[in-house]
C-alpha cells in the first residue's frame, strides 16, 4: 500500500505542478510541454485507480493527438511573448474568479459524495473475472448503444464541416496525378527531333 | 518470480520484494537489449554492404563485432556542443524522450510464455500509446535547435509520424477483433498452436503488408527517410546535435525498429511459438523462436533500406492517407464480419 501511496503523490504532485506551470511559465512551448506531463500524470493517477483503458485513451488522444496539435499551432505562431505577458496581469482576477469557482463547485461536488442527481446510477466496481476495457465495452455497446452512436454522428459532423469549410479547389493549383506519372513510358515521355544542320534549335 | 521469492524469504513483504526483483529485471532486460542494438547496428550496416557488394565494417574486432562499440565510443567521447541560441533544457530533453520512449514500449513485449515485465491487459493500448509519443521528441528536438533546418525538418517527419500512426492503428484494431484480447501474451496464444494459427497465414496478411510499411514510414526508415534524406539534407532535425545528445537519437531509432520488429512477430508471426509444434521445435525455448522471428523481420527493413529509392513527399502522403488508411479502414469492417460470420473458425 505504501508503494501506491508514493505513486499517488507523486502523481498528484506533478500534476498540479504542472498545470501551474502551464498557466505560469513565460513561453508558449513551455506551456504545452507542461500541459503534456500533466496528461501523463493524470493517465497515471488514472492506472492507480485501475482505469487502465482510460488512461491509455487519455495518452492517445490527448498526448498523442491533441497535444501535438496545440504544439504545432503554438510552435508556428509568430508572437512577441514580452507583449503577451504585458496584458495578462489583467486577466489575474478573473481567472482566479473562474478557478475558484470551480474548486468549489468539485469541493461541494465531493462533500455531498457526487450525489447531486436524484437518479444518477452510482458508481460500481469492474465485475469480477472481466477486464476493465471488456466490462467498459459491455456497457458501451448495450446500454448506451445510441448515445455512443450519436457520439460518433457528432464527430463526423463535425469532422465533413472542418473539411467542407477549409476544402478550396483553385483552378490555379497544379497538382500531381499519380496515374498519369506512372502511365509514362519512354514513348510518350521523349521525342525525337530530327533538325536540319545550321537551324538549330 | 524466484527472486522476488528469494527476497521474500529474506523477510521482506511481498509489494517491496516485488519491486526490487521488477527493477533488477528492467535493468537487466535494458542491459541485454542495449547490447544487443550494437549487433542489430551491425547486421544493418552488414546487408547494407553486402547487397552493395562491400565489406562493411571490419576492421574493429573479428568481422567488425565490435564496431559498434567503437563507434558509441567515439560519440561518447565527443564534445557535446548545444547551440548558443538553443533551448538548453528542451534541448538536452528531446533526446532523452526519444531513447526513454523506445525502451518503455518492451515492457509489454512477451519474449516468452510468461516472459514479460508488465503482463497487462491493454498491453496493445499501451504500444500504441508510447509509439503516439514518439513524435514529440522530434518536434522538441527541433524546435529547441533554433535552426530553421532542424524545424523544418521536424515539422515534416512529425507530420509523417502522425500519418502512418492512424494506419497503424486500424491495423492493430484488426487484430484485435482477431485475437479478442489487447493482452500482447493473449494475442500470441490465439495463434496456437503452430505456423497454422498465425495470423500471417489469415486473412489478416495484407494488414501485415500495411503494418511492415507503416513501421518504416514510423521508423523514418529508407525508403521513408526523408527528415535524414542522407544525399540531399544534412540530418534532418538532429542537424544541431552531437556527441551523447546523437548518440540517444541513434539508439533511440535503432531500438524503436526493433521494437517494431518485435510487435509483428507478436501480432503476425506467432511471438514464441514455433513454427511446427513438433518434438524437435518444441524443445527449443521460446524467446529462441521470438529472437529469430525479430531477425527475419529486421533482414527485411535492411533489404528495404538496400534496394527501394526513397519516396517523394508528396508519394508519402498520398500512400498513407490515400491508400492505407482506406484500405486498413475497409479491413476493420472485413475482419468484423468474419469474426462474426465464422466466428467458430477464428477462435475469437
Amino acid at each position: 500500500m505504501i508503494l501506491q501511496a508514493i505513486a499517488f503523490y507523486v502523481f498528484s504532485a506533478v500534476l498540479l505542478a504542472s498545470a501551474f506551470m502551464v498557466v505560469a511559465s513565460r513561453n508558449p512551448v513551455h506551456s504545452v510541454l507542461f500541459l503534456i506531463l500533466a496528461f501523463f500524470s493524470a493517465a497515471g493517477l488514472f492506472v492507480l485507480m485501475g482505469a487502465e483503458f482510460l488512461a491509455m485513451i487519455l495518452v492517445v488522444v490527448y498526448v498523442g493527438a491533441v497535444a501535438v496539435l496545440f504544439l504545432f499551432v503554438v510552435m508556428m505562431l509568430d508572437i512577441d511573448f514580452a507583449e503577451l505577458k504585458k496584458g495578462a496581469q489583467a486577466y489575474l482576477l478573473p481567472g482566479l474568479g473562474v478557478g475558484g469557482l470551480l474548486a468549489a463547485e468539485l469541493i461541494l461536488a465531493i462533500a455531498l459524495r457526487w450525489n447531486i442527481a436524484a437518479h444518477a446510477v452510482r458508481a460500481a466496481a469492474t465485475p469480477v473475472g472481466v477486464s476493465n476495457t471488456a466490462a467498459l465495452g459491455y456497457i458501451l455497446y448495450t446500454d448506451y448503444i445510441y448515445y455512443f452512436q450519436v457520439a460518433g454522428l457528432i464527430l463526423l459532423v463535425s469532422m465533413i464541416g472542418a473539411i467542407v469549410l477549409t476544402l478550396r479547389h483553385k483552378a490555379t493549383i497544379r497538382r500531381q496525378n499519380i496515374r498519369m506519372q506512372i502511365a509514362r513510358d519512354s514513348a510518350t515521355a521523349t521525342e525525337l527531333v530530327d533538325i536540319k544542320p545550321g537551324q538549330g534549335a | 518470480m524466484f527472486f522476488t521469492n528469494y527476497l521474500q524469504h529474506q523477510g521482506l513483504s511481498y509489494a517491496w520484494s516485488w519491486t526490487i526483483s521488477q527493477v533488477v529485471l528492467i535493468g537487466v532486460a535494458e542491459v541485454v537489449l542495449l547490447v544487443s542494438i550494437a549487433f542489430w547496428i551491425l547486421a544493418d550496416r552488414k546487408i547494407w554492404a553486402a547487397v552493395q557488394m562491400r565489406r562493411g565494417p571490419n576492421v574493429v574486432g573479428v568481422f567488425g563485432l565490435l564496431q559498434t562499440f567503437a563507434d558509441a565510443m567515439k560519440f561518447m567521447f565527443k564534445e557535446p556542443i548545444i547551440p548558443a541560441a538553443a533551448n538548453k533544457v528542451i534541448f538536452i530533453l528531446a533526446p532523452l524522450v526519444t531513447t526513454t520512449l523506445a525502451f518503455a514500449g518492451w515492457a509489454v513485449v512477451p519474449l516468452d510464455n510468461g516472459w514479460v515485465a508488465a503482463d497487462i491487459n491493454v498491453g496493445v493500448l499501451y504500444l500504441f500509446a508510447i509509439s503516439s509519443l514518439g513524435v514529440y521528441g522530434v518536434i522538441m528536438g527541433g524546435w529547441a535547435s533554433n535552426s530553421k533546418y532542424a524545424f523544418l525538418a521536424a515539422l515534416r517527419s512529425a507530420a509523417q509520424m502522425v500519418s502512418y500512426e492512424v494506419s497503424i492503428g486500424f491495423v492493430i484494431i484488426t487484430v484485435l477483433l482477431y485475437a479478442g484480447s489487447l493482452n500482447l501474451s493473449d494475442i500470441v496464444r490465439a495463434q496456437g498452436p503452430d505456423i497454422r494459427g498465425w495470423y500471417l497465414l489469415s486473412p489478416l496478411f495484407p494488414m501485415f503488408v500495411i503494418f511492415f510499411v507503416s513501421a518504416l514510414a514510423e521508423t523514418q526508415r529508407p525508403p521513408f527517410d526523408l527528415l535524414e534524406a542522407e544525399s540531399e539534407l544534412v540530418a534532418g532535425f538532429m542537424v544541431e546535435y552531437s556527441s551523447t545528445p546523437f548518440l540517444l537519437f541513434f539508439l533511440g531509432e535503432y531500438v524503436n525498429i526493433i521494437l517494431l520488429c518485435a510487435v509483428m512477430s507478436v501480432m503476425f508471426l506467432g511471438g514464441w511459438l514455433p513454427p511446427v509444434a513438433i518434438w524437435p521445435f518444441t524443445v527449443v525455448p521460446g524467446v529462441i523462436w521470438f529472437v529469430i522471428k525479430i531477425a527475419i523481420m529486421f533482414f527485411m527493413i535492411s533489404m528495404v533500406k538496400a534496394f527501394v529509392p526513397r519516396y517523394r513527399y508528396d508519394q508519402l502522403m498520398r500512400l498513407g492517407w490515400k491508400v492505407f488508411l482506406p484500405t486498413s479502414m475497409a479491413w476493420v469492417a472485413l475482419t468484423a464480419a468474419i469474426v462474426v460470420l465464422f466466428r467458430h473458425h477464428v477462435g475469437a
